[in-house]
């Protein structure tokens, strides 16, 4: 199993990409989705995400990896936009196919937390016309610790 | 080698990259950084306290007493916050 991961500027459509995952695969019985949208909570208006291009798409494709060796799966597809975001844009798509649900729930999840943790991405914050950087969280890396426990 | 910055040390040190010569001095990570927070300005800001930075050579994420070579990428950058 190839990871599909794309990083773009453009949105992207869920289930397009959820019909191109199934597509031709007959030992898929599920498929988990995680979308991450821009909140606006705290007067935010809109984020601006940079990465590092060139590595963002080799940890991503490590990260897949790692989850096709924990679990049986058969597709997964990554995709993290950059650019200027505003509140209630999607920002980051991560569907995972497998022959059982919970394979497929736990992929994502795991996914969704190594990417925010390990994939060279940085946000800025919109606000009132200020912009700042936002600081990475301690739950983030807890969330993505607990994996290496399992 | 050619040193890469992201996100806000990018913004500190006002250029997004620079090639650097690997000298026998340069063994680890952490003695590039020293190297450039010794040339004051925007570059003390960046690497004034390590604990805030994160990374990378080649492309892969490495602690700060990993060694370099000549021809490393080395990028440095604040903890990731995507997805």
């Amino acid at each position: 199993m190839s990871a599909n991961v794309h990083i773009q500027v453009e949105d992207f459509d869920v289930s397009e990409e959820v019909e191109a995952l199934t597509a031709d695969q007959p030992a898929t019985g599920a498929v988990a989705t995680f979308t991450g949208y821009v909140r606006g909570d705290g007067g935010l208006t809109a984020l601006v995400l940079e990465h590092y291009p060139g590595m963002t798409e080799r940890e991503i494709a490590r990260i897949a990896a790692d989850a096709a060796g924990r679990w049986s799966l058969t597709g997964v597809t990554i995709i993290h936009r950059i650019g200027r975001l505003e509140v209630g844009e999607r920002i980051v798509l991560v569907a995972v196919a497998s022959g059982h649900r919970g394979a497929a729930f736990e992929a994502c999840e795991f996914l969704m937390d190594y990417l925010k943790t390990r994939a060279p991405f940085w946000k800025q914050e919109e606000r009132d016309g200020t912009s700042g950087w936002v600081d990475a969280k301690e739950s983030d890396d807890a969330a993505a610790e607990r994996w290496r426990k399992s | 080698m050619n040193v890469l910055y992201f996100a806000w040390v990018r913004q500190k040190i006002g250029r997004s990259e620079e090639t650097i010569e690997h000298t026998p001095e340069l063994r680890t990570v952490s003695d590039l950084a020293e190297l450039l927070r010794a040339r004051g300005g925007g570059y003390s800001e960046a690497f004034g306290d390590m604990s805030r930075l994160r990374a990378a050579v080649n492309q892969v994420h490495v602690a700060l007493d990993a060694p370099l070579s000549s021809g490393d990428e080395v990028a440095f950058f604040p903890p990731v916050t995507g997805g």
